[in-house]
């Protein structure tokens, strides 16, 4: 170990992760007096011992340590009070167990993972229990009381069960399970009645079972159900042990369990024997999936179950195919021929596959580069002398022991072994590569794996990025630059997330110009708006040209300033100053009066009131009001041509309601032409004319109107009068038309006469003389009109028509 | 069932398919039966993506149009809003969520679905109402372009003109480009963007930004299209006011095309069954649908109107003929085969039926004297004839008051034939139509200026005459019968729009410079880098694909320029049309008009 310990481990806390994980220890932790000079002091080393960091305690008295699955440090306080630290004692965060524990303290808590993550057990000084099985997602469970518990248990531990999660204590000879609800006394089968009292329990690491050491000095192994018992061992020590923890391979039919003493230490198992050994210095025994570390002072050694693979190629004089491959191979090197012996020894057999596969997988198991290689180099060789034998084990395991030695480097301390890389995967493996730090190597090892760079290079770039933007010394630029450089174009970055990690260490500044390499508008937008920099996060919402980011940003920067202030921003930013006027244009009508004032946009602020003068007034006082602002407004804006317009209207108004009250008709909101037309029609001539030299209305559009009403009106007489009253500006086809288009034949003949040579033969058409029309046709000796005639005559009827047209056409082409 | 999409050169199909995936996906995240409730606006274009089929499929039981109060009962478990990201939507949402808590358990699920974008803004309105937490899902469906036909894609955004134009909000430029993003991905980076005007940089920038937004995704699909060109409507003012002449233009001058139907008058269309004469007349109007599925419609859309008659009379006499053949089968074998015929001859019957009979009820139309006299007052502006002095035709149609917006599509198309009215005429027209139709009126004329449909000539130059000698706008031998030119689709004047298309493919725009100056907006080129693998390398007489993008809508006339130029002989290039919104004069006049009613909400 490259620790440099004075202290007993016995006399500190401690605390190990699985998976080759992290150790801390708190030392002084146990010392009554409390003088300024002996603070606690937590430190947290490499499983080989190098220190990573170390911090004076300067919170509460801790009951325990625990590591999440997660690699964070927990110090479970006294007062219930859980504070997480990363591995470099850095804090994070902390959360109580509930107010309960203020008054009656933790006196014991246990750290235990499940599927549902890391999750706390405690039990109070009233002798209660409480849990929560996900400290990410916090939710106690405060379990049922145990009847008639004076003091506290001789031991405890926790168990997952088909995912539910419970405790099983022991007091004296009793072992209680204490579920969600209830409290249930259990008796593991098999166990003999004079086994004495609980005094130790172990939870394998699967949480599949479960072993007992009593004060006579048996140990009970069976299922954790309770329902097998798998063995049972009787030592000579009576003494309560320091540790006990189970020690078994997945998958391997052995199961033992080791037992700690100060000075000793028993493998216990199925069979009568046992394994001792002699401890030398203070040890700690870390439970892992496939073994049990145990560490001390000066070394730190792993103990598990030999595979059978190695077995069978290591054992003394074992006759196993691999091992005749392995002697095979080292005869080969010697460039003896008892290579060839041995190997026609596994060929005879047809096992020289199954050799490969045995020299390949008790590679895996080695720690000694060494050994690792005098195995693969006998798998490489005898796979030369197999036929379609699939490479990719070989090849594989080849990477993966790459991998595993350079971890397994003192200097990077993550003792893991084969078993354990594999159920870990090599994802979290670089997480927790990262979470130490060494990016170079975790940059190293997806290369040499050839991850794809989304799920590796990227993913811890952006790691390492956000671990830079935390090193305080270096200047804004200088991280920005040094991470941009780094990072570039790098698919899968996300340079906004960075910025984040960069704004939560107070760097805003940073974080505005990493967001500069952020690509996507839509990425920048949020983080920019926490930071209050909304001008910048405005303009981006614009330059991404989505309109709902530049709504958003603009409703938020609205409730943010000022109402003044805001106006001001907008104005800077045409495009964000139309978007908000729609919006108010449909939400908030008065405001968007504001914005056109402040613009001094008069045109529009004449619009504003013209609409509201229809929707939002309803008595016609309140409308000229609406529209006599709108005039105002419109001669501001030097629009002659409104102004007048809406004056007229005004005026109109007026006009229309005295109409109203006068003649007891609904005159308003006709347009003018509709008012007089109105009038003629119900034979108000004078006040129509009025009305025409009023509004000035022309000449040409008066007569149209009012033939037309006199039409409908069906006022012959008055329409003749008129047509005499002086010379017709739209001369008098409109009357023949008029006349016809109201069934009128005799009347539109009257005008027939009247109007313009030009216009004859249509008005004749019109009147259906077409004797008259041909006539005017051929005295005009216009093509084009006689054409027209012919095409309505009918040849029953017309006959002598057509026959005068076809004449004359006829002598027109003579001459 | 969608065989016209993949008639063209370009397969929409796939598009369309993406968008059925999508909407089916959404579907099935939301377990259980459903019904959902539509914003009204949205039923015409999902009706062109998946029918009630496809969502009776994924147990789509109930259907009902959004609106305030209570939700009708449905024994449903999922309830889907369909909704275009408006905050008055969402207020009626809210009502209808907050109305339903009160009457029965809480057993329905409630999701909502944007299309084509999820907002911020709509989302923060939902949870100041206090029901954000209720909804289960919140998605957005992208249905930015949606396939219309073979070579017709349209985003049906109703009032993207005015948007873009005259308030300056540019959402649906934002969509337009979010929508080429979507095509892209589909069928391949498109190598050059050329574009006139300024929402088309707006929306070429947009593109060349999303396009960096994503460095890791390289598009790996072979590019399909070779050019985008993305054209302002502003740019190209005119063609849209004149009246279009193409059987489809007319159509929908008349009738109104929505979504690829169109409402007919029923009387020409019963039965005409002997026996039955006595038979009442159908009430409800006639519904078709036109597309290019319909053999004879895809040959006659986009002809003159003047040549579609003689197309009818040829069509029916091979069908009759086709008929008779049944009398000279004589073995078992020719009558089989004659058999065999019969569905398709009578698909072809019937299809004939019908258009001989639109084609009647357009021409009661175009003979009528009234269409006759605005079609010579449209062609006389077009070929600049008196553009600058009051004209007497439209003063009569004041007078006699005819339908407001023919005025103004009258007004608009003299405006901007003369660069401008002057200041006496201007007036003039504006104060006949303030007294004959309303003051009222004021804030749409006021809409027509900022948009430069009406405007003040400013200086002394009149600008068309040189544009429209310059690009031969005005073609005086137009051939309706069988054209040489694009602009027999509106019998003499050619549209600027299509025009530019066409000069851009040859010889270039180079050539016209001068007159690009004289439109609105810059022209641009941006070039797309492909990967080398992806370059083409084009075969001897292969055709080039245009995508041509109309920002702020097209006529079917302008399209069947477009599908004219595609089938030149020689033309070299193919084009697909994309547009914001299928326009024809009066919708698009009636976009700008201001509405004086009180607003909604």
């Amino acid at each position: 170990m490259a620790w440099n310990l004075k202290e007993d481990l016995r006399d500190c806390l401690v605390a190990a992760a699985p998976y080759g994980g992290p150790i801390a220890l708190l030392k002084n932790n146990f010392r009554k007096e409390k003088s300024p000079g002996s603070r606690p002091l937590l430190e947290i080393y490499s499983a080989s011992g190098v220190p990573l960091a170390s911090v004076l305690w300067k919170s509460g008295q801790v009951v325990e340590l625990g590591w999440t699955a997660s690699e964070d440090l927990l110090c479970i306080q006294e007062d219930g009070t859980v504070l997480i630290y990363n591995l470099f004692c850095e804090f994070k965060r902390h959360f109580s167990m509930g107010n309960e524990v203020l008054q009656n303290h933790v006196r014991e808590a246990k750290v235990f993972h499940t599927e549902y993550g890391t999750g706390v057990a405690i039990l109070t000084g009233a002798h209660r229990f409480s849990l929560t099985t996900n400290i990410d997602d916090l939710k106690l469970r405060r379990m049922p009381e145990v009847p008639g518990l004076q003091k506290l248990p001789s031991c405890w531990a926790v168990l997952s069960q088909d995912r539910v999660t419970i405790i099983l204590l022991a007091v004296g000879q009793d072992l209680y399970l204490l579920d969600n609800t209830s409290c249930s006394v259990v008796t593991p089968p098999g166990i003999s009645p004079h086994a004495g009292a609980y005094v130790q329990m172990a939870v394998s690491f699967n949480y599949r079972y479960l072993a007992l050491f009593t004060d006579t000095g048996s140990i009970w192994m069976g299922t954790s159900s309770l329902k097998e018992k798998l063995g049972e061992f009787n030592c000579d020590f009576r003494a309560p042990p320091r540790q006990m923890v189970w020690c078994t391979r997945p998958r391997s039919k052995q199961r033992a369990v080791v037992v700690a003493w100060d000075r000793r230490l028993l493998v216990a198992g199925n069979s009568k024997e046992c394994i001792q050994f002699v401890l030398d210095e203070d040890s700690y025994l870390v439970p892992e999936l496939d073994g049990v570390r145990i560490f001390s002072c000066t070394t730190h050694e792993f103990l598990h179950e030999i595979p059978e693979a190695s077995e069978e190629i290591f054992k003394i004089a074992s006759m196993a195919p691999g091992a005749l491959l392995l002697e095979a191979q080292r005869e080969y090197e010697k460039q003896s021929q008892k290579a060839d012996e041995y190997l026609r020894e596994i060929k005879d057999q047809n096992l020289l596959a199954e050799a490969v596969r045995q020299c390949i997988e008790a590679a895996g198991y080695e720690h000694e580069p060494e050994t690792q290689k005098s195995l693969l180099r006998a798998a490489s060789f005898g796979k030369c002398f197999l036929d379609k034998f699939p490479p990719e084990s070989f090849v594989w395991m080849c990477r993966d022991l790459r991998v595993l030695n350079a971890i397994r480097d003192y200097q990077i301390g993550v003792p893991l072994t084969f078993a354990q890389y594999k159920q870990l995967t090599i994802e979290v493996l670089l997480d927790r590569l990262v979470l130490r730090r060494l990016y170079p190597l975790a940059i190293k090892i997806c290369e040499y794996l050839r991850l794809s760079e989304f799920q590796g290079v990227s993913r811890i770039l952006a790691h390492w990025a956000c671990y830079k933007v935390q090193q305080k010394d270096k200047s804004d630029e200088e991280v920005a630059h040094a991470i941009n450089q780094k990072l570039g174009d790098t698919p899968g970055i996300s340079y906004s997330e960075i910025a984040a990690r960069a704004y939560d260490c107070g760097r805003t500044e940073l974080a505005i110009k990493l967001l500069e390499y952020e690509p996507r508008s839509g990425e920048q937008v949020p983080l920019l708006l926490k930071m209050k920099k909304s001008q910048l996060a405005l303009n981006k919402a614009i330059e991404s040209g989505d309109t709902d980011l530049v709504y958003t940003v603009v409703l938020h920067v609205k409730n943010e300033l000022n109402r003044g202030t805001f106006f001001m921003t907008l104005q800077k930013q045409p495009v964000a100053l139309s978007l908000y006027r729609q919006f108010c244009k449909h939400q908030e009508l008065e405001t968007l009066k504001d914005l056109y004032n402040q613009d001094d946009d008069h045109q529009e602020l004449g619009n504003f009131h013209v609409h509201s003068s229809y929707s939002s007034e309803k008595r016609i006082e309140g409308r000229v009001a609406a529209l006599q602002n709108a005039v105002d407004e419109y001669y501001k804006a030097k629009n002659e041509f409104a102004a007048k317009a809406t004056e007229d209207q005004i005026k109109l108004l007026r006009m229309q309601r005295r109409l109203q009250d006068e003649l007891d008709k609904p005159y308003i909101d006709y347009s003018l032409h509709d008012t007089v037309y109105n009038l003629i029609l119900d034979g108000h001539h004078k006040r129509a004319e009025q009305l025409y030299r009023d509004f000035r209305i022309p000449d040409k559009r008066f007569w149209w109107l009012k033939i037309s009403a006199l039409a409908e009106r069906e006022d012959w007489e008055e329409m003749e009068k008129f047509s005499k009253s002086k010379k017709s500006p739209i001369g008098y086809l409109p009357f023949v038309e008029i006349c016809m288009k109201h069934h009128n034949r005799h009347e539109a003949k009257k005008y027939a006469a009247r109007v313009t040579p030009e216009q004859r033969v249509k008005a004749h058409i019109l009147v259906r003389e077409l004797d008259q029309a041909a006539d005017a046709a051929i005295e005009h000796k216009n093509e084009n009109e006689m054409n027209l005639v012919l095409s309505k005559c009918t040849a029953a009827t017309d006959s002598s028509v057509v026959e005068k047209i076809n004449r004359a056409k006829a002598q027109t082409l003579k001459k | 069932m969608a065989a016209h999409l993949s008639s063209g050169r370009v397969n929409l199909t796939a598009l369309r398919e993406a968008g059925r995936r999508e909407l089916r996906e959404f579907l099935d995240k939301c377990a259980g039966s459903k019904a959902i409730v539509w914003d009204e606006y949205l039923t015409g274009p999902f009706g062109l993506i998946a029918q009630y089929s496809l969502l009776k499929e994924h147990e789509v039981e109930k259907m009902f149009t959004l609106k305030a109060g209570r939700l009708p009962p449905a024994d449903v478990k999922n309830i889907i809003f369909f909704v275009r990201p408006r905050l008055e939507l969402m207020d009626i949402i809210a009502e209808n969520v907050l109305s339903e808590d009160r009457v029965r358990s809480p057993l329905r699920d409630f999701h909502i679905l944007f299309v084509p974008r999820r907002s911020l803004l709509c989302e923060q309105r939902l949870k100041d109402q206090g029901v954000l937490g209720s909804f289960i899902h919140r998605e957005q469906y992208s249905l930015d372009l949606i396939p219309f036909d073979g070579d017709l894609l349209s985003m049906e955004s109703e009032s993207a003109f005015k948007e873009c134009y005259l308030e300056n909000d540019q959402t649906s430029l934002y969509q337009a480009a979010k929508g080429l993003m979507t095509l892209q991905a589909l069928y391949g980076t498109i190598p050059q963007i050329f574009g006139k005007g300024d929402c088309a940089r707006h929306v070429a920038n947009m593109m060349i930004r999303m396009k960096r937004e994503f460095p890791g995704g390289q598009n790996s699909i072979f590019p399909i299209f070779d050019t985008l060109l993305l054209l302002d409507r502003n740019v190209d003012l005119l063609s849209p006011l004149a009246t279009q002449l193409t059987y489809e233009g007319l159509i929908d001058e008349i009738y109104g095309i929505q979504n690829t139907y169109v409402k007919l008058p029923p009387e020409k269309f019963a039965p005409k069954k002997q026996g039955e004469g006595g038979k009442d007349l159908p009430t409800e109007p006639k519904k078709l649908q036109l597309n290019s599925a319909e053999e004879l419609y895809a040959e006659i859309r986009d002809k003159n109107f003047n040549a579609v008659g003689s197309v009818l009379s040829k069509k029916a006499k091979i069908i009759s003929a086709a008929f008779e053949e049944r009398h000279h089968a004589k073995t078992v074998g020719e009558i089989k085969q004659f058999v065999s015929q019969l569905p398709h001859m009578q698909a072809a019957r019937s299809s004939l039926a019908n258009h001989t009979s639109i084609a009647e009820l357009i021409k009661d139309i175009t003979t009528s004297e009234d269409f006759f006299d605005n079609l010579t007052v449209e062609q006389e502006f077009m070929s600049g004839i008196d553009t600058d002095k009051v004209n007497n035709y439209t003063e009569d149609c004041i007078a006699q008051k005819h339908p407001l917006i023919k005025i103004l599509r009258l007004v608009c198309l003299q405006s901007v034939c003369n660069s401008g009215l002057k200041q006496k005429v201007l007036d003039h027209y504006k104060r006949e139509i303030l007294q004959t139709y309303g003051y009222e009126h004021i804030l749409t004329l006021n809409n027509l200026e900022k948009a430069g449909l009406l405007k003040l000539q400013t200086s002394s130059r009149n600008n068309y005459p040189t544009i429209r000698k310059t690009m031969r706008l005005w073609m005086d031998d137009v051939n309706e019968q069988n054209p040489n030119d694009i602009s027999y689709v509106y019998s003499g004047y050619a549209p600027l729009s299509v025009r530019l298309a066409q000069l851009l493919a040859r010889p270039g725009w180079r050539s016209i410079e001068e007159v690009l100056k004289m439109l609105p907006g810059p022209h641009f080129e941006e070039r797309q880098q492909l990967p080398t693998g992806l370059q083409k390398k084009r075969q001897q007489g292969e055709n080039r694909v245009t995508l041509v993008f109309f920002l702020g809508g097209v006529t079917y006339a302008e399209i069947a320029a477009l599908r004219f130029l595609s089938q030149m002989e020689d033309g070299g290039t193919e084009y697909v049309i994309a547009t914001t919104k299928l326009i024809n004069g009066t919708n698009w006049i009636k976009s700008l008009m201001e509405k004086l009613e009180p607003p909604p909400f």
